[in-house]
């Protein structure tokens, strides 16, 4: 290997903070959109109402068993011919992620609704409390706080995975540090910066998972 | 919403032909990959549970590493970057001599990333065998590695294969990442016959059965494993 320039990264600075803020964006909306449509699938699966539960059932078996990138084609397809216009790539983006990670999202919350003990909803129930109020103020809050690990250890996986995005090429952390490797032909640099970048990112979050597990235990 | 059905499109002999060879590389990127992971994931699971510490730091390096990185960064960084960082000679024969690069690379950069995760895996097989176990086989004196080789690793492989089940369906979907570096693997192949033909729900149709049906056979073979391979006496997953 021969001259390492750091200039090249230092000058692009402003650009790519750009798309680290898409990244960051998108990946922050698509956890709260996925964690939402996730619960609502695992309460449909758990619901007892067997076509509800056939339907939830089938939609997470379904998506979890194609690629992301396959996903963000469809909806790149699909979404401005049922719109019948165009929205832009980020939407289309967005609504990719949310109903493709969603499938994940129902999976752990569907544990963590099981890891709530029985006589927990017996209690509410003899208590007088509606399904919906016993979701909202028993199960749920239980529920989320026992998988707030596993919830934390799929975001970091769900900002890896907006790296992806590239493939339509919509301007994100990654794409971003792709065009300005080839503009510039410093490839070497750039991808070596941005697996930095990715890797502070994520193992920060790793060892925040660590630190909530361990205070859990005790 | 207008919109013009060809189902045909699908069976048309150069459409066809496109199909059934993305299926093939994105089998052949999956199980070459799988292969490879396997391999490595075990050596460096292991790794992280041996009582020398450097062995266990440098495994738990590599897990953290190729963890926390995305995989379409560490495909670029073996496809762009590497050739670059080698001696001369060396780069200039993995960019102009090295039979299908494309293949290699992507099935070098899936392997070693899904070797992190079957790594935790293997780790944590490893760390469910009661202790009692190891003590009796130290106590019956024997050395480290044949506690290994005959008491951990054959209990220890048998309880984690429902977890690499998933790890396994997982290979599958990440060969689709093949084609940013230009592979045309199922998924490529029918993002172009999308382009070719304006017929994108058909194309998309024809990707997405092909995938369930990989991961339902992928599942079957999984089973049958897991069926094999259980411990009579200990408890299936969520029996």
């Amino acid at each position: 290997m021969t001259d390492f320039d750091f200039n090249v990264i230092w000058s692009s600075l402003p650009f790519l903070w750009q798309g680290l803020q898409l990244s960051l964006l998108l990946t922050f909306l698509s956890i709260i959109g996925g964690i939402v449509l996730g619960t609502l699938l695992a309460l449909a699966r758990l619901s007892g109402i067997a076509p509800l539960a056939i339907v939830a059932a089938t939609y997470v078996n379904l998506i979890r068993s194609v690629p992301l990138i396959l996903v963000i084609f469809w909806f790149y397809f699909l979404v401005p011919l049922a719109l019948g216009r165009p929205i832009g790539g980020f939407y289309s983006a967005l609504i990719a992620f949310v109903l493709f990670e969603a499938a994940y999202y129902s999976e752990i919350m569907r544990a963590g609704i099981q890891s709530v003990k029985r006589g927990q909803v017996h209690a509410g129930q003899s208590t007088g409390l509606s399904y919906w109020q016993i979701q909202r103020y028993v199960v749920l809050p239980q529920a989320f706080r026992n998988m707030v690990p596993i919830l934390v250890t799929q975001g970091i996986i769900l900002f890896q995975d907006t790296s992806l995005v590239f493939v339509v090429s919509l301007r994100d952390f990654m794409t971003a540090s792709s065009i300005v490797a080839r503009t510039e032909g410093r490839l070497v640099e750039m991808y070596l910066f941005a697996a930095l970048v990715y890797f502070a990112i994520c193992f920060s979050g790793s060892m925040l998972v660590r630190s909530l597990k361990s205070r859990m235990a005790t | 919403m207008n919109y013009n059905w060809n189902w045909g499109v699908l069976f048309e002999e150069q459409y066809l032909n496109w199909l059934i060879s993305g299926f093939g590389w994105t089998i052949s990127v999956a199980l070459s990959a799988w292969c490879i992971a396997i391999v490595i994931g075990s050596l460096v699971g292991v790794g992280k549970t041996v009582p020398n510490k450097v062995i266990r730091g440098i495994c738990a390096t590599y897990v953290e590493i190729f963890r926390n990185v995305p995989l379409l960064v560490q495909m670029f960084i073996w496809y762009f970057a590497v050739p670059e960082m080698l001696p001369e000679d060396w780069g200039r024969w993995m960019k102009r001599d090295l039979p299908n690069p494309e293949f290699v690379t992507a099935v070098v950069a899936l392997g070693l990333y899904t070797a992190s995760r079957i790594a935790e895996q293997v780790r944590a097989g490893i760390e469910t065998v009661p202790p009692g176990l190891s003590a009796a086989a130290t106590a019956h004196g024997l050395s480290t590695a044949q506690t290994y080789r005959y008491v951990l690793l054959p209990i220890s492989f048998r309880i984690i294969v429902p977890p690499l089940t998933s790890e396994f369906l997982t290979v599958f979907k990440n060969s689709s990442l093949a084609l940013t570096i230009g592979l045309l693997e199922l998924t490529a192949q029918s993002q172009q016959i999308a382009e070719y033909t304006f017929q994108g729900f058909e194309a998309f149709t024809a990707a997405t059965v092909i995938y369930v049906c990989i991961a339902l056979v992928a599942t079957i073979l999984m089973q049958v494993l897991e069926k094999y391979t259980r411990i009579p006496g200990y408890v299936g997953k969520e029996a």
